[in-house]
């Protein structure tokens, strides 16, 4: 904020100051995700004499969605070395790509759910279900978000073209994707994997 | 049809009851009243561009305080309603409230007490004080501190809907415990509206906290590194990293309930396999930092005023600041002293209660810290130093017998007694209130240019001390005797009703101090020109917020300090102000989006209270559609060159040149309350008389 730095300068300060906030952001996020992955611990054997996880999850179909959405990262972390070389192009491809395969992964978990709601499991069947749909929801809710997000991020970057301010914008974006990535693979261990040891 | 406009508002939804209707009243009528004078007086313009949609955290702070001032005599009414049905309610007697009443009456006052008065203070004081200390011209993001504030403003007005719709608030105490608090025992919409009002303003908490701590750590000014920012700010920084660790957990414990009680989930039920202490350990998990994410900033405010008033540096810095530390650091490990009745074991049952005890050694480091800057210092009894002493006295028996209750034996006795309700009052109100007085009383002169009227505030303060003993004191003795907290009958074989009548009139001997304190207000606005501040330092003072004008103009600073030491104005006023040089500053535009979204959160929560889902969906992608727009279409700053600058700060000067020449030719005195009453008759006399209101 002092005038002795250059416009650019005070740009960069600020954007520093954003990303830091953005991984507060982050953190705090991940918290929420803390509680439900306690709460999953606390509750999952709680059955109340329905299924358990082991009976109920398809395990191949849970490692396909882990494969898209690892796959889907290392797109999206291309996509980011594009957008620091400034090359437009490549941008819209590679976090095209990342979107189509984030929507794969969410149409693969709405196909599991809608198998599991439609033959009686839902959230209200026992506590071990409202557990795992609150845990593994709330996952799919911010990948929709995140979908949302590169959407829109991509209309204005073919609109306005790739400028400093949405490199910005693709970090933060790019950030937020790999977290859920992370909270992926503890919700596949622990949920999926750990049902079948 | 009807059920998918309205969801479940029907007839019976309307206020039908006499609180409900009074609530009601009075709710539409002071919209009502401040619609038309707003209107007659032309300035719903000014409202807008100067106040909604402001970024400027000093005016922000001041909102926070209208806010937290307004909701602090609201839970005072309620307080006194709870005592007055318990000096009433004995044997044959019912009082004039029914159970089911008074337990909404005592979990709304814990809320709006928590929530809407401790909270709001501690976020104004923060709002307008940190960036001034750390010598900042705003925050790190504008943006996010107004969508903290209105998503807060948005809260306290869902605590007060249910006198507008639905007629219930939650019966269930302030903290909603299960399965008490799910669809099968509370099934009408209060612990709904329970729930948003906490979510939204739970959300609005956590983003204010990262904006805070990105603050504090990215813009302090040069030379101030972390060991030489004033204690307040340290104070701030570690609650706000508390609150940044914490309020998650609220979030995500809120949404579990609603998942509960909106779509049938089993997380806290009876039933299904859920597990009701679950919610339990998960709500104290945030609410026991809670309570210590209001007390840290309240320490540095004690920190700051008793090395002013002693006229001393603080006597251990690096103690005090690992004091604070320490605190927030403990704080997170004892959530579970809250029911060691829960059965969970004397192993752990004793780590939480060793954990407790832990607690008292960096607050009490503190606690002599403060004693020791006051040993030789040469004592300016002003009022904030009074509320300081206060404070003191308070907090210590509060504090001892804090740890009391966390020896779990003892605790078996104390649990839900009135004795536990008196310990957390005397720290809630010893602690934080006469924190945020003594910090109000303090930072007055910096807020408005003017002196808070000295004579009225000792009345105030005195009606608060002695108010206090009166009414906690008996309520320790009830506790012991074994009274039980929440009661809105008992029998007078008990030999409790004396004690509390007692406490009542220490609850009429508060009520008036808190309106002294707001007559004071008046009062010095009243007698603006005697009590103008108009050396800019009135108290002596040793951090930077004292380095700019008082009130500070919109950029804070117009150059950004150098700092080489902890005292760092004080070092300033020794060695010589550095002479003034004028550059063009950075400011952030005014932006409505944190409104905007503020009003969309508000109608989700209404919308799931209410369960009509299209409102919902709606006010969901209103939400989505103002964030993209801010994010990407915002041009969120503008510069104000070195020339404007200069202007502006000629035109004060000038200013105050003719208000400091008006101060010194007004030779009256500090008012007093006689004072002030003829003032307001006759002012009432001339309205009447002169016929004045006709021009209304």
């Amino acid at each position: 904020m002092v005038n002795e730095q250059t416009p650019t300068h005070h740009q960069a300060e600020a954007d520093d100051r954003a990303l830091f906030g953005f991984w507060i952001y982050l953190m705090t996020d991940l918290l929420m995700f803390s509680v439900l992955f306690a709460v999953y611990a606390v509750l999952h054997d709680n059955t109340d004499g329905g299924k358990t996880g082991k009976e109920l999850f398809d395990l191949n179909l849970a490692l396909t969605g882990t494969i898209i959405l690892l796959v889907s990262s290392f797109t999206c972390g291309v996509g980011m070395i594009a957008a620091r070389a400034g090359r437009k192009n490549q941008v819209l491809t590679w976090f095209g790509l990342t979107f189509i395969l984030g929507l794969s992964f969410l149409a693969l978990e709405f196909n599991e759910f809608s198998i599991l709601i439609r033959e009686g499991h839902t959230i209200q069947s026992n506590a071990f279900l409202s557990s795992f749909f609150a845990l593994v929801g709330t996952h799919g809710l911010h990948i929709i978000a995140g979908l949302l997000w590169i959407a829109v991020t991509l209309g204005y970057i073919v609109k306005r073209g790739l400028n400093s301010n949405m490199v910005r914008k693709l970090a933060m974006l790019s950030l937020f994707w790999h977290f859920l990535d992370i909270v992926w693979i503890f919700i596949f261990t622990i949920v999926y994997l750990r049902a079948f040891v | 049809m009807k059920e998918f406009l309205l969801g479940k508002i029907n007839m019976d939804s309307l206020p039908h009851e006499w609180f409900t209707f009074g609530g009601s009243l009075a709710f539409i009528g002071l919209g009502l009243f401040l619609v038309i004078v707003i209107t007659r007086l032309k300035r719903w313009n000014w409202l807008w561009k100067e106040w909604i949609t402001t970024v400027d955290p000093k005016k922000i702070g001041i909102m926070y305080f209208l806010v937290s001032g307004f909701m602090l005599v609201r839970g005072g009414l309620e307080t006194l309603m709870i005592w007055l049905q318990q000096s009433f309610s004995v044997d044959k007697s019912h009082g004039f409230l029914t159970a089911d009443h008074f337990q909404q009456i005592f979990t709304a006052h814990g809320n709006i007490m928590v929530f809407f008065v401790a909270m709001g203070f501690i976020f104004g004081l923060i709002n307008y004080i940190v960036p001034l200390q750390i010598g900042a011209r705003d925050l790190a993001s504008p943006f996010l501190n107004t969508l903290g504030f209105w998503l807060f403003a948005a809260g306290a007005i869902m605590v007060s809907m249910f006198f507008l719709l639905g007629g219930q608030y939650a019966a269930t105490g302030w903290l909603a415990v299960a399965p008490l608090s799910g669809k099968e025992f509370s099934p009408g919409v209060g612990v709904d509206y329970w729930i948003w009002s906490l979510q939204i303003s739970g959300i609005g908490t956590t983003l204010g906290a990262i904006n805070f701590v990105m603050t504090i750590l990215k813009m302090r000014a040069p030379g101030m590194s972390l060991g030489k920012m004033p204690l307040f700010t340290w104070g701030a920084f570690c609650s706000m990293i508390m609150a940044v660790a914490v309020f998650p957990l609220l979030t995500a414990t809120l949404f579990l309930m609603f998942f509960d009680r909106y779509l049938g989930a089993h997380f806290f039920t009876t039933v299904g396999g859920g597990d009701p202490m679950m919610y339990t350990n998960l709500i104290w998990m945030w609410g026991h930092p809670e309570v210590y994410i209001l007390m840290l900033p309240c320490f540095g405010i004690f920190s700051e005023v008793v090395s002013t008033f002693s006229r001393k540096p603080i006597a251990s810095y690096k103690s005090n600041v690992l004091g604070m530390i320490g605190v927030s650091t403990f704080a997170l490990s004892v959530w579970l002293h809250h029911f060691f009745t829960m059965g969970a074991g004397a192993d752990v049952n004793a780590f939480f209660g060793v954990m407790t005890m832990i607690i008292a050694i960096p607050t009490s480091a503190l606690v002599f810290n403060w004693i020791a800057t006051m040993y030789k210092g040469r004592i300016n009894f002003s009022t904030p130093m009074l509320w300081f002493l206060g404070f003191i006295a308070v907090f210590s028996i509060g504090g001892m017998s804090g740890v009391l209750l966390a020896i779990p034996p003892a605790d078996f006795q104390l649990h839900n007694s009135l004795f536990l309700v008196a310990h957390f009052h005397s720290m809630v109100i010893g602690g934080v209130l006469f924190g945020v007085f003594c910090g109000i009383s303090y930072w007055f002169p910096k807020f408005t240019g003017l002196r808070l009227n000295e004579r009225i505030g000792r009345y105030a303060f005195w009606f608060w001390t002695i108010g206090f003993c009166l009414s906690f004191i008996p309520m320790y003795i009830l506790g012991l005797m074994g009274a039980t907290r929440r009661l809105d009958h008992y029998d007078s074989s008990t030999g409790w009703r004396p004690l509390f009548i007692v406490m009542l009139v220490g609850g009429i001997v508060i009520a008036v101090g808190l309106a002294l304190q707001i007559v004071q207000i008046i009062a010095t606005f009243i007698q603006k020109n005697h009590l103008r501040d108009t050396t800019g330092d009135p108290w002596n003072a040793r951090s930077l917020e004292w380095a700019t004008a008082s009130p500070p103009p919109f950029y804070n600073f117009t150059t950004i300090p150098e700092v080489s030491s902890i005292d760092a104005f004080w070092e300033m006023k020794h060695n010589g102000i550095p002479e003034t040089k004028y550059q063009d500053i950075h400011i952030p535009k005014n932006t409505a989006a944190g409104f905007y979204i503020s009003c969309f959160a508000f109608l989700v929560g209404f919308a799931f209270v209410w369960e009509i889902v299209w409102l919902a969906v709606v006010s969901i992608i209103g939400i989505i559609v103002v964030f993209i727009f801010r994010g990407f279409n915002d041009e969120p700053e503008y510069i104000l060159t070195a020339r404007e600058v200069q202007d502006l700060e000629e035109a004060r000067t000038k200013k105050h040149l003719e208000r400091t020449k008006l101060a010194n030719d007004d030779d009256t005195e500090d008012m007093g309350v006689i004072d002030f009453i003829k003032i307001v008759i006759s002012f009432a006399k001339d309205i009447v008389v002169n016929k004045r209101w006709r021009k209304w």
